[in-house]
């Protein structure tokens, strides 16, 4: 019977249910050198450090917390970065935090790595886990000034040397536009501001004053398409120009003019006052929204070497998310639009709740202004 | 009203994005946080005061460490972490046993034991051609292993060599005894698409031997007659074998995930995500439980798949295919793209031709409505003399779609 059991143990037919062991680690060029973070599994560092303190199997926040020194040690001493044959050496910065990831939490570790001389050459030993698991990967991302890359590390390959200059714009590029995606569909008022721009473009002024049914698709769709066009290209142009450091206007300002351009997007649609040139409304208030980022960007001083790509490709992004948002919008709107429904719930009741929403955020940006003032 | 405070969360996006180029490439992950009390339990690991297993390997480690180049007390902790990964379906487990064993894993010549314990982990990892090569030298430097040879015939199976399988049952009569031999035979005619052969020798044997052994002897005979039975068309008996199965070895995941997918076949998703609910960190067991609840159209379905979407793409990262089978039924039913189903399949079938294998390139050749990406399979079908009719339906199916 024990010899049936142990058969079985050796049997092929491993379901394999996890994930194996990896850990994230990203390093992103600095003045002094690299910033990092690395986030590795709480499972694997159990194993090597045994947190769970109690053995109860459930590892508590606590159990991490106070082991956190002897984590970043352990993890630190595992990696050696260098450049020029000499060291960038390592040291933890600020307090351990927790990511989830999708196989389960990990530890999150920021650290600066200080590089006697520029680097041009980074060279990067990665040992952590390999002696316990070598089935355990680094995956290891290197932002430099021109883009990024991603390498698999393993315990057959755990030491390379990176060429900084060399590392793929277009994989930098294909992040920026995911990056102008994400920010198009996270920043609110950016979509309210487009949505209160486009709500009239299935409609025309009557003669009476009130609004009206256009007859056809096309019309509504050159409307949208010009709106769009001027709202990107405006935000595009003041975003480049504040990256370059050329203009840079106080935040709050044009955080409050931001909300002050929602709440006059609105309020037209209500009490129709600009008539045809929508779209130069749009221009004009892209100029504002693009004056959002100013201060972000200036902070950053992204280098001009990976500007280009970078604000080519976050403007690609947000003009992505924009026309992902006007393709969901623009049918359902014109399919509407005869119905006394759309004009009176939707254009007059949507640009009243957006309006009242972006009064909320005056009220807030410009009590910020009065209980700060600069 | 959580959305008015656009000014930090916007900007802050901004900042986030052009500092690290957007997550992508850093294994999706969530933003990181500080937990607010001590108290909360941020993951389940091996309990080391109360599982004695747990306890016994952390023990065996350690004693390792001192000594590395302990032979006995390496192969005992391997054993013991290949045991602990079937049961919990955690590859860690692999990697620890195969740390165990570093000090001779890239010798030619290792010691026998040695050979044979990565010949399993290499299996575990899709690399048949290695581990096929250790296990041809283990049964040649020692015929009288029965674990060499049980082991070389599963590994056959899944590659298609059929005929060689059997061959590696036949030692296992006078090795391991009839019933061992039985269930070695059973698998292999199982997969060659002869099931009803199978379940007749099979249930005749077990029927000869009477009472069975050990839970996990009996769970692995009854799984093994189950599998036959379902693939054979015998819904109703597949079920009560599969679940006996799991009533001797609740641990046994392979059996669960087979009866779970049973069900879906039976259209019974409500069953079969009950079934899995408690499983839900095995990816195996997720996927299940994700085809299910996308046929329930419950409200839980398209977090489900998108977690299960962001494990895949882990793995992808770290370069790993072995979840090629799984990921190709999840892009057919789930994600409904069947030319990726269908890219994935046909990748998978390079490495793996199990019936599900089959099964999954049929599918997804028809589903994409390219019948001739279907012929290898066809092919091997036809040279397997198939008789499941499962099996047969579809590849008729493929036959009518072609011109």
């Amino acid at each position: 019977m024990n010899r049936i059991l142990a058969l079985l143990v050796l049997l092929p037919a491993i379901a394999l249910a996890h994930k194996p062991s990896d850990s994230y680690l990203h390093l992103e060029r600095a003045a002094h050198g690299f910033n990092g973070r690395w986030d590795v599994a709480l499972r694997d560092l159990d194993t090597v450090l045994g947190l769970d303190s109690n053995g109860d199997g459930a590892l508590a926040w606590g159990e991490v917390r106070t082991r956190q020194e002897d984590i970043a040690r352990h993890v630190l001493s595992r990696l050696s970065l260098g450049t020029a044959g000499m060291p960038c050496p390592t040291t933890a910065e600020g307090d351990l935090r927790v990511a989830r990831h999708s196989d389960g939490a990990y530890a999150v570790l920021d650290f600066r790595a200080a590089c006697p001389v520029e680097p041009s050459m980074l060279t990067l030993d990665y040992t952590l886990l390999f002696d316990r698991d070598p089935q355990h990967r680094g995956v290891v991302q290197v932002t430099g000034e021109q883009g990024q890359g991603t390498l698999i590390l393993s315990a057959s390959r755990h030491a390379v040397e990176i060429p900084l200059a060399r590392l793929s714009a277009w994989s930098h590029f294909g992040g920026m536009v995911h990056s102008g995606v994400e920010h198009i569909w996270a920043g609110l008022d950016h979509l309210l501001f487009l949505l209160a721009l486009l709500l009239p473009s299935v409609l025309r002024r009557s003669p009476t004053g009130g609004w009206e049914p256009v007859d056809r698709f096309g019309p509504a769709l050159r409307d949208v398409v010009k709106v769009v066009s001027a709202f990107t290209v405006a935000h595009s142009l003041t975003l480049s120009v504040a990256a370059l450091g050329l203009v840079s206007l106080p935040s709050r300002l044009v955080e409050s003019a931001i909300a002050v351009s929602v709440i006059l997007a609105a309020a037209n649609n209500v009490f129709p006052r600009v008539r045809g040139t929508r779209w130069a409304v749009a221009f004009a208030l892209g100029l504002l929204h693009g004056f959002g980022f100013a201060s972000v960007l200036a902070d950053l001083g992204l280098p001009a070497g990976g500007l280009a790509t970078t604000l080519l490709g976050f403007n690609v992004g947000v003009e992505l998310g924009q026309l992902a948002c006007v393709a969901v919008f623009l049918p359902v709107a014109f399919l509407l639009r005869g119905a006394s429904m759309y004009r009176r719930a939707i254009l007059v009741g949507g640009s009243a709740a957006i309006g009242l929403i972006a009064c909320v955020w005056l009220a807030e940006r410009a009590l910020d202004l009065s209980v700060l003032p600069l | 009203m959580p959305p008015v405070t656009r000014s930090p969360r916007g900007v802050f996006g901004v900042v986030l994005a052009l500092a690290c180029g957007c997550s992508r490439g850093t294994g999706a992950a969530s933003a990181p946080f500080t937990p607010d009390n001590d108290t909360e339990v941020l993951e389940q690991v091996p309990a080391r005061a109360t599982d004695a297993r747990a306890r016994e390997r952390a023990a065996l480690r350690q004693e390792l460490d001192r000594q590395p180049r302990q032979l006995e007390l390496a192969v005992r902790l391997a054993r013991l972490e290949l045991k602990e990964g079937r049961a919990r379906g955690d590859p860690r487990h692999l990697g620890w046993a195969q740390a165990a064993l570093a000090p001779w894993w890239d010798e030619a010549e290792p010691p026998h034991e040695v050979r044979l314990l990565r010949a399993t982990l290499r299996q575990s990892r899709h690399e048949f051609d290695a581990a096929l090569r250790d296990l041809e030298a283990a049964v040649r430097e020692d015929p009288r292993d029965a674990q060499a040879w049980l082991t070389r015939a599963v590994v056959l199976g899944v590659r298609g060599h059929h005929a060689e399988a059997e061959k590696s049952c036949a030692p296992l009569d006078t090795l391991a005894g009839a019933l061992t031999a039985a269930v070695c035979r059973a698998q292999v005619d199982s997969v060659a698409g002869h099931s009803r052969r199978a379940y007749a020798r099979l249930s005749e044997a077990m029927s000869r031997r009477g009472g069975m052994g050990s839970p996990e002897e009996q769970a692995w005979a009854l799984s093994t007659l189950g599998e036959a039975a379902a693939r054979a068309g015998d819904s109703a008996r597949a079920e009560l074998l599969y679940t006996q199965a799991l009533a001797a070895d609740p641990d046994d995941a392979y059996t669960r995930a087979a009866l779970a997918d049973l069900l879906l076949d039976l259209n019974r998703p409500g069953d079969a995500s009950r079934l899995m609910k408690d499983h839900a960190t095995d990816d195996g067991h997720l996927l299940r439980r994700v085809l299910a609840e996308t046929a329930l159209g419950s409200a839980e379905a398209p977090a489900l798949a998108q977690e299960l979407a962001e494990r895949y793409a882990a793995s992808r990262l770290r370069g790993d295919t072995l979840h090629a089978r799984e990921e190709a039924r999840f892009a057919l039913h789930v994600e409904k793209d069947a030319r990726k189903a269908l890219s994935l399949a046909q990748a998978n079938w390079e490495a793996q031709r199990e019936p599900w294998d089959v099964r999954v390139l049929l599918e997804s050749a028809l589903a994409a409505g390219a019948p001739e990406a279907a012929r290898p399979a066809l092919t091997f079908l036809d040279a397997s003399s198939c008789e499941d009719p499962g099996l047969l339906a579809l590849a008729e199916r493929l036959k009518k779609a072609a011109p």
